[in-house]
């Protein structure tokens, strides 16, 4: 069961989870990971140890996509 | 694979972006400016005290300046680690879910004792905070301070490191060029400025550079 995960004040609220078969679940999951990239999000997969990649489209195998928020200098 | 830019680095378009080389040399220019705001106090201390002893009190206050200014530089850059205010304790628990899963059982271990997460990168060790980050590079005697801040003053800390760590892993130079530099110098004197509880990570940071 892959999870759409967003980082916000309650700790993370989980967004959508899918799998690849099930393609009312995957068709939700673009609805919600499309909304909140609208509203500024950024979408996160982890690809290995220390190292995680920015997507613009849901990756449908992947296990986790985390949504951040932009960071800028303090 | 190449790199893709971090997007927040469009908002910071005049700056160079960030690399070993450049770093190395805005460390070496840090030096240099503490250099230059010592040297003339210390100077005048000297000078004054043996031209007029009785002068004794103001050769003190130069010596005093002499010191108090890189402190001053040096508790700047310690403060991108200070934690910052708790939301409330459920939030605070599952972001640290969150983190968890992102890092090792390490770093997992090291952010329960020290509230930061030590993360090597290509650039040299990260110590991450709630606010900013420590680059521990030069076998760890150097400390490139860099304050970061995510946008939702609300998030819970968990989530702030998430945030920065995330950033980082996707482009490391990228992050160093969106985060302030807020003090580069040697490491120790950062060491000295944090909470005790915190010194770990930044010895455990200094002891993966070596390796």
């Amino acid at each position: 069961m892959s999870r759409l995960v967003r980082m916000d004040r309650t700790g993370h609220t989980t967004l959508a989870e899918w799998t690849a078969e099930d393609p009312d679940a995957v068709e939700a999951a673009v609805q919600a990971f499309r909304a909140e990239l609208d509203r500024g999000y950024f979408a996160m997969v982890s690809t290995g140890e220390g190292h995680a990649e920015q997507v613009k489209e849901l990756p449908l195998d992947a296990e986790l996509v985390i949504l951040r928020l932009p960071i800028s200098g303090g | 694979m190449a790199t893709v830019p971090l997007p927040e680095t469009a908002a910071v378009h005049w700056r160079p972006r960030a690399d070993a080389q450049r770093l190395r040399r805005r460390g070496q220019l840090w030096t240099a400016t503490t250099v230059a705001h010592v040297v003339p106090f210390v100077a005048v201390g000297v000078i004054l005290f043996v031209v007029q002893p009785l002068a004794a009190a103001v050769s003190l206050a130069a010596f005093a300046h002499a010191w108090i200014i890189p402190e001053l530089y040096a508790a700047r850059g310690a403060n991108v680690l200070r934690p910052k205010a708790r939301t409330d304790a459920g939030a605070e628990r599952t972001a640290l879910g969150l983190l968890g899963d992102l890092v090792g059982h390490e770093a997992r271990e090291g952010h329960a004792r020290t509230g930061l997460v030590v993360e090597r990168g290509s650039l040299g060790v990260w110590v991450v905070g709630e606010a900013g980050a420590v680059l521990v590079s030069a076998r760890g005697r150097r400390a490139h301070c860099f304050c970061v801040r995510v946008a939702d003053p609300t998030l819970p800390s968990g989530d702030r490191i998430a945030h920065l760590l995330l950033a980082l892993r996707a482009d490391e130079e990228g992050f160093a060029t969106v985060a302030n530099l807020a003090f580069s110098g040697a490491r120790w004197r950062v060491r000295r400025r944090i909470p005790a509880t915190m010194r770990p990570a930044l010895d455990a940071a200094k002891a993966f550079d070596r390796v």
